[in-house]
C-alpha cells in the first residue's frame, strides 16, 4: 500500500512539472494570439498523444525523446526569440500602455474566421512534447514499481489539476497589456526552447530542471537591460565611454 | 497557381515566418550555436552555456540593427 501511494505521489509531482510547462505555453499563446486556434492546437496535440499512447503502450519508453526535444526546442527557441525581440521594442516604445484596458496602438489578437496556424502549432507542439514526457514518466514509474494504475492516476491527475489552475488564471492573464504579454511569452518560449534544445543534444544542464528558473532570470534581466538601452537610445542618451 | 503548388508555397512561407521571421541572422546564429554545442559535447567539453550566450548577444545585435533602420 505504501508503494502504491509512493508511486502515485511521485508520478503526480514529476508529471506536474511537465504539465506546468505545457499549460504555461498554452495559456501564454492563447492570451497573446487568441484562444480558438490555441485550444484547437492543444486538443489536436492531446488527440495525437492519445493515439501514440494507445498504439505504443508500454513500448513508449523506447521512443527516442532526444531528437524530439531538439526539434521542438529549436523551433520554440527561434520563434520565441522573435516575440522576445518584438516585446522588448514595444515595451521600450510604449511602456505598459494598455494596462487595465486595450492599448489602441496594439494589433488586435487573431479575429479572422480562419485558423491562426502559429497559435495552433505552438500549442500543438507544447502539448505533444510535454504530454509524451508525462506518458514516459507514467510508463517508467508504473512498470518499474508494478503499480501502473496508480501511475496513470498520478500523471492524468497532474495534467487535470495544473490545467484547471491555468484555466482559472486565464482571465487574470488577459488583463496584462499585450506588448508586455508578448515579451513575457517570448521570454518563456525562449527559456523552454533553450532548455529542451540543449537537452535534446544530450547535454546535461547543471542542476537539471532547476536550470529553467535560472534561465528565466537571465532572460528577464536581459529584457530589462535592453528595454533600458532602447529607451535611452530613443531619448538620444548614449552610455558613457 | 494550381492548388497543390499554392498550398506548398503557403506552407513554406508559414515555416519561414515561423522559424526565421524578420531577422534571419538570429535564426542562423541559433542553428550554428546548436551545431557548435553538439561538437563541444562530443569532445566532452561543457556546452550548456553557449546557447544562452548566443541568445543574449544576438538579441542586442538584432535590436541595434532594427533601431538603425
Amino acid at each position: 500500500m505504501t508503494g502504491l501511494w509512493a508511486v502515485l505521489i511521485t508520478t503526480f509531482l514529476a508529471s506536474a512539472v511537465e504539465a506546468i510547462e505545457m499549460v504555461t505555453i498554452v495559456v501564454g499563446v492563447g492570451a497573446t494570439r487568441g484562444w480558438r486556434s490555441t485550444l484547437i492546437g492543444a486538443a489536436s496535440g492531446f488527440g495525437v498523444l492519445a493515439v501514440v499512447v494507445v498504439v505504443l503502450g508500454a513500448a513508449l519508453s523506447r521512443v527516442p525523446i532526444g531528437p524530439l526535444r531538439l526539434i521542438v526546442g529549436a523551433l520554440l527557441l527561434t520563434f520565441g526569440l522573435q516575440w522576445f525581440r518584438k516585446g522588448i521594442r514595444r515595451v521600450a516604445a510604449r511602456g505598459l500602455a494598455g494596462i487595465g484596458g486595450q492599448d489602441p496602438h496594439e494589433a488586435a489578437e487573431w479575429t479572422s474566421p480562419g485558423m491562426d496556424w502559429t497559435a495552433w502549432f505552438l500549442a500543438f507542439k507544447g502539448v505533444v512534447l510535454e504530454g509524451l514526457e508525462v506518458a514516459f514518466i507514467v510508463v517508467t514509474f508504473g512498470a518499474g514499481a508494478n503499480h501502473f494504475v496508480a501511475a496513470v492516476i498520478g500523471g492524468v491527475g497532474a495534467i487535470i489539476i495544473v490545467g484547471g489552475i491555468g484555466l482559472a488564471l486565464h482571465q487574470t492573464v488577459r488583463r496584462i497589456p499585450r506588448s508586455l504579454l508578448q515579451l513575457i511569452v517570448g521570454v518563456l518560449l525562449t527559456t523552454f526552447g533553450t532548455f529542451w534544445a540543449i537537452e535534446g543534444l544530450g547535454i546535461n544542464w547543471p542542476g537539471s530542471d532547476a536550470a529553467i528558473p535560472l534561465l528565466l532570470v537571465l532572460y528577464a534581466a536581459t529584457a530589462l537591460t535592453y528595454i533600458t538601452l532602447e529607451r535611452n537610445r530613443a531619448l538620444g542618451l548614449r552610455p558613457a565611454a | 497557381m494550381p492548388p497543390p503548388f499554392s498550398w506548398l508555397v503557403a506552407v513554406v512561407k508559414f515555416l519561414y515566418d515561423f522559424i526565421v521571421g524578420d531577422d534571419w541572422t538570429v535564426a542562423a546564429a541559433v542553428f550554428i550555436g546548436l551545431i557548435l554545442s553538439a561538437i563541444l559535447n562530443v569532445n566532452q567539453i561543457a556546452a550548456w552555456w553557449l546557447i544562452p550566450v548566443i541568445v543574449v548577444v544576438m538579441l542586442g545585435v538584432s535590436l541595434r540593427r532594427a533601431s538603425r533602420t
